[in-house]
């Protein structure tokens, strides 16, 4: 939803927030333990024309959450274990707002749903890594959206006071799906037999503890008087098995660096440019302009400031101002700027020192926000032109790329090159489980062994071609008509077909958990998001609340 | 348990010959009666009470009198009769007969609200029974061991429902029903109003009035319901929720009746003077009524609703008196409603009349109560004191709505919570109220005598004299 289709707001949607400033939070840290409370101000909606009631969130709760976990994760990483649960009576949350929902478009309902399901994979993503547990302390109402957070946790602990349900109400409520990874996490995840989920999807009211309990729903139960103390004992249990080191003290997430003009977002290592005619936008990310820390204790030192873990953030959030603020540029083109050779030296760092909770933290940062560059529905062409720095954890970025292009000069100290690292071999795996290259080389062997005995060496393009690292490799005399094209080309194409096109191709291999949510659960919601049954004039969720029925085509498609 | 249905189960369900519900209910009927032998008026169940007993739905049948003890009364499962040709009588299915069957589409709304509905009857059985023990005369007594049964009346009622058209999910709501307890911390009732406890008479007098009069507008909105059982079944509990506030409107028109004579003996209106002479001052009832009509508007929900909405369209639960209404589909028609400007005023806000139905509700409600207030007032003008009962505005003391958590004077005026803070003494019942109350509550157990603090009634139960023994407790 772009900024002209909302009177009233003013000025591009920011996900900068801070735990003094949060609206609809609580974050607590006792020990080993930070308790996230949900108590949404209904009336701080991030758009105007609707109510936050009952614990139902919009992007701005989302905003806070996500906000609140990097907290967690580098301000307070003697966390071991985090406790999500609502600060409000009987209510534990009810989900995505409808009526927020009913009042966007198109493109804000899957833009959000999309950033909705990054935090929650980011939740098993911290706990799969990094040890970082997560329980949801379901102590009221617990409704669609509110349940899939507590389907992201490690273990569901729900109140049983004989009223309190759990429930997935979308499809007889509203006529969409649970989209936030319900359906996928419920029978994926926690294992209910799919029969007995379908009745649990198809039940607005849900099911209260006992049944809950009896069908895998959630893990214990305790009645209101005992439900602390379960809290307390699953909470100290994982904490205890957990790796994240009980003395350490945290680094300072500042504010980002960061200044909006009409020409684009500008960071200290990354650079937004628009091109509003051509639709595309230029996102270069520079490597480090200065001698990084060799220490783990220098790397606490330098903090938020350290190289890997700053480009990280400003990358992080200049995809998501992209995505959210700048819908019609289409075509991300990436690049680099500054010495391999310094990027190669963090990398080495990175793995030395990964046993260290900053770099390990800072991994899983840049290991998330790459993956978010994965799903992210722009094309995206690596450009790998004189004076770039793709290596290593850069080269991930035209790893990640729909194609690469890269400058192929003659012998000369300018022909820019790109280079393997050990980073590239697993240390950030795309949603499929596997890293890029294996994801690119489909678990080719002989390749992959090759390319790892190469790791270090400087490819120039005709090698880098050969080696099958890059899409292109065009002479300095085709070079800005090749890109020129291509740029030309792809955007006269159907947006859409590419978004769908591009999701199709940019995950080959194993099935996970989050294929499956981007793939087969958000491609099927954003079909239903789309049909007259669920949008339409006279469709569930466009008339939800009016007391009017929906009239449905019942025709299967 | 077996069961001789006719005779243990007075109805008009044909239960004898639908094994299905025998089968259901002969399992819930032992599970009720230990509910009732458990939370019920427990201390009184050896005695033998002057109780009304429905055993029919005609004139003759639904009001029997005898003495019985509550633990062999028989809770019977009544309909009101038929009505030929009935059809939906609102939303949008306006004019298609009614439902003889819960339609699936509709399963699960239509048991949320018996559920609740339900859950509130043998709530406030837990919440009075201790009130025996403090009864102000026999005849009291006798009311409120009259209003007990009939809320496990009620309770009955809304079990035959869920057994008889909702399956095994209605079965297991029906178990949910007894399972959870008033007040109990781990097994409390739906709705908060019913977890408090009512530990002295003013407060069921007030109680009978307001909040039963919630539960009479709730029952007559189902007996609008498409869903014909369901309408059924509340019309006739119509009849008997009748009673109830009766027990409340002439318990507060006592209490004020005796406050007037003793105001007339001493001569002042000095509320400190009135306690003394062991009755309750004016200002004191004044602020239980405030507690208890803001506590009652709750539980009619949000100002603007969307299940509100989606009940009234679907023809699921209609507005009180249909008929009297000229749109009963109500698709375009909007409701202005004054809801809090955020800055310490109030801002008009047009609403669709749909999601505004409990609006509707709770205003016809709150005229309905303003019927008791000026029948009491006119016993105060008759005495020839200023003072009147007023009821406070619906935005005072909400806790659920847009009015909810903002301060307001009892007129509506929104004011500081620190001012709100300073007066509420003035407004609500305060310690020293609460304290007061509690020392008059003294059992009186003298056929047609009455507490200091209430006068006696006009008039016996069922043409038997005041001094009738309306319980005998030995």
């Amino acid at each position: 939803m772009s900024v002209a289709e909302h009177p009233g707001q003013t000025g591009p949607v920011t996900f900068d927030t801070a735990p003094d400033r949060y609206k609809h939070w609580k974050l607590s840290v006792d020990g080993r333990v930070a308790t996230l409370a949900l108590d949404v101000d209904e009336d701080a909606g991030i758009r105007p024309g609707y109510k936050l009631k009952l614990n139902s969130y919009d992007l701005g709760v989302d905003i806070e959450f996500r906000d609140a976990l990097d907290r967690i994760r580098f301000e307070h990483p003697e966390v071991a274990c985090v406790v999500v649960t609502s600060a409000k009576d009987r209510s534990f949350c009810a989900g995505a707002n409808i009526y927020m929902l009913g009042a966007s478009s198109h493109q804000w309902k899957v833009n959000f749903c999309k950033f909705t399901n990054e935090t929650r994979n980011g939740m098993e993503d911290s706990s799969r890594h990094d040890g970082l547990r997560f329980i949801a302390a379901v102590n009221g109402a617990c409704a669609g959206g509110g349940y899939e957070i507590a389907l992201a946790c490690d273990e569901i602990l729900m109140i049983d006071d004989r009223s309190t349900a759990v429930s997935l109400p979308e499809v007889p409520l509203l006529g969409v799906l649970p989209g936030t990874g319900g359906l996928t996490r419920v029978v994926d995840k926690r294992k209910v037999r799919r029969d007995v989920a379908d009745l649990f999807c198809t039940n607005a009211d849900g099911v209260r503890a006992e049944r809950a309990k009896a069908w895998k729903l959630v893990d214990a139960i305790a009645a209101p008087s005992e439900f602390a103390a379960l809290v307390r004992d699953r909470s100290a249990a994982q904490a205890a098995a957990s790796p994240r080191p009980a003395g350490a003290h945290g680094i300072a997430l500042r504010p980002l660096q960061r200044t909006i003009d009409a020409r684009g977002y500008h960071y200290p290592n990354v650079d937004v440019t628009f091109d509003r005619e051509a639709r595309t936008a230029t996102i270069v990310v520079h490597a480090p302009r200065t001698t990084q820390p060799e220490t783990p204790e220098a790397i606490v030192e330098a903090g938020d400031a350290w190289w890997p873990l700053a480009f990280a953030r400003e990358l992080d959030d200049a995809i998501l101002m992209l995505r959210t603020n700048e819908p019609a540029l289409g075509l991300l083109l990436l690049r680099t700027e500054g010495d391999p050779a310094a990027v190669l030296a963090v990398d080495r760092m990175l793995l030395a020192q990964r046993e260290h909770w900053l770099v390990r933290e800072t991994i899983g940062f840049l290991r998330r926000a790459l993956a978010r560059l994965d799903v992210t529905s722009r094309s995206l062409y690596a450009i790998v032109d004189r004076g770039s720095c793709f290596a290593g954890t850069l080269l991930e970025l035209a790893l990640a790329a729909d194609r690469t292009y890269m400058l192929a000069l003659a012998e000369g100290a300018d022909a820019p090159t790109i280079a393997l690292g050990a980073t590239n071999f697993g240390l950030y795996p795309v949603v499929n489980g596997l890293s890029r290259l294996d994801t690119r080389f489909e678990g080719d062997l002989p390749a992959f062994a090759t390319l790892k005995a190469a790791a270090g060496y400087r490819y120039r393009a005709q090698e880098a071609l050969e080696a099958e690292l890059v899409t292109v490799a065009p002479d300095q005399l085709d070079w800005d008509d090749e890109i020129r094209l291509a740029i030309e080309e792809r955007t006269s194409l159907s947006p859409d077909a590419l978004s769908a096109m591009e999701a199709n191709l940019r995950f080959p291999g194993p099935e996970t958990l989050e294929t499956k949510i981007f793939g087969r659960l958000s491609a099927w919601q954003n079909w239903v998001f789309y049909r007259p049954n669920s949008t339409g004039e006279r469709g569930a969720l466009k008339i939800f609340g009016t007391g009017a029925r929906p009239s449905f085509d019942q025709e299967r498609v | 348990m077996a069961i001789d249905y006719a005779e243990r189960i007075p109805n008009n369900v044909e239960l004898s010959t639908n094994r299905t519900l025998q089968r259901a209910l002969e399992q819930w009927q032992p599970a009720f009666l230990s509910w009732w032998k458990e939370m019920g008026p427990t201390d009184f169940n050896a005695l033998d009470v002057y109780l009304r007993t429905a055993i029919s739905v005609d004139t003759k049948g639904w009001a029997n009198y005898g003495y019985v003890r509550m633990p062999d009364y028989r809770w019977g499962i009544f309909l009101a009769e038929p009505e030929q040709d009935r059809r939906v009588g609102f939303g949008d299915e306006f004019g298609n007969p009614v439902w003889q069957q819960v339609p699936g589409e509709y399963r699960s709304q239509l048991r949320r609200l018996i559920v609740t509905q339900g859950d509130t009857e043998p709530a406030s059985v837990e919440q009075q029974r201790l009130l025996g023990h403090t009864a102000p005369s026999l005849y009291d007594l006798r009311n409120l061991f009259q209003v007990n049964v009939e809320e496990g009346r009620h309770l009955w009622a809304m079990v035959y429902l869920l057994h008889a058209y909702f399956g095994r999910d209605g079965r297991e709501e029906a178990e949910e029903l007894l399972a959870r307890h008033s007040g109990d911390a781990d097994n409390p009732r739906i709705l908060s109003t019913f977890n408090e406890p009512i530990t002295d008479w003013l407060s069921f007098f007030m109680f009978t009035f307001f909040t039963d009069r919630d539960g009479k507008f709730q029952l007559k909105s189902f007996a609008e319901s498409s869903f014909d059982p369901l309408a059924r079944t509340c019309r006739f509990m119509l009849t008997e929720e009748a009673h109830h506030m009766f027990v409340g409107d002439t318990g507060i028109s006592r209490v004020t009746k005796r406050t007037l004579e003793v105001m007339k003996e001493l001569g002042t209106d000095e509320p400190a003077a009135i306690r003394r002479a062991g009755a309750l001052d004016l200002p004191t009832i004044q602020r239980y009524l405030n507690f208890w009509f803001s506590s009652s508007l709750d539980l009619f929900g949000s100002e603007a609703s969307s299940n509100a909405a989606a009940y009234f369209a679907q023809g699921i639960k209609g507005r009180p008196d249909e008929k009297k209404y000229d749109d009963h589909v109500v698709r375009d028609a909007t409701f202005e409603l004054d809801v809090p400007d955020g800055n310490g005023g109030v801002r008009r806000e047009s609403v669709a009349m749909r999601n505004a139905m409990n609006e509707v509700v709770r205003n016809s409600y709150t005229e309905d109560c303003m019927r008791g207030l000026n029948r009491w007032n006119k016993l105060i003008e008759a005495a020839g004191h200023a003072f009147r009962f007023s009821l406070p505005s619906t935005r005072f003391r909400r806790t659920i709505g847009n009015w909810a958590g903002v301060p307001t004077d009892p007129s509506g005026r929104p004011i500081a919570q620190d001012e709100y803070d300073a007066q509420v003494a003035s407004w609500l019942p305060n310690g020293d109220d609460r304290a007061f109350v509690a020392s008059l509550m003294r059992r009186v157990i003298e056929p047609g005598k009455m507490a200091a603090w209430i006068a006696p009634p006009e008039k016996g139960i069922k043409d038997r004299p005041v001094d009738y023994e309306y319980v005998r407790l030995a």
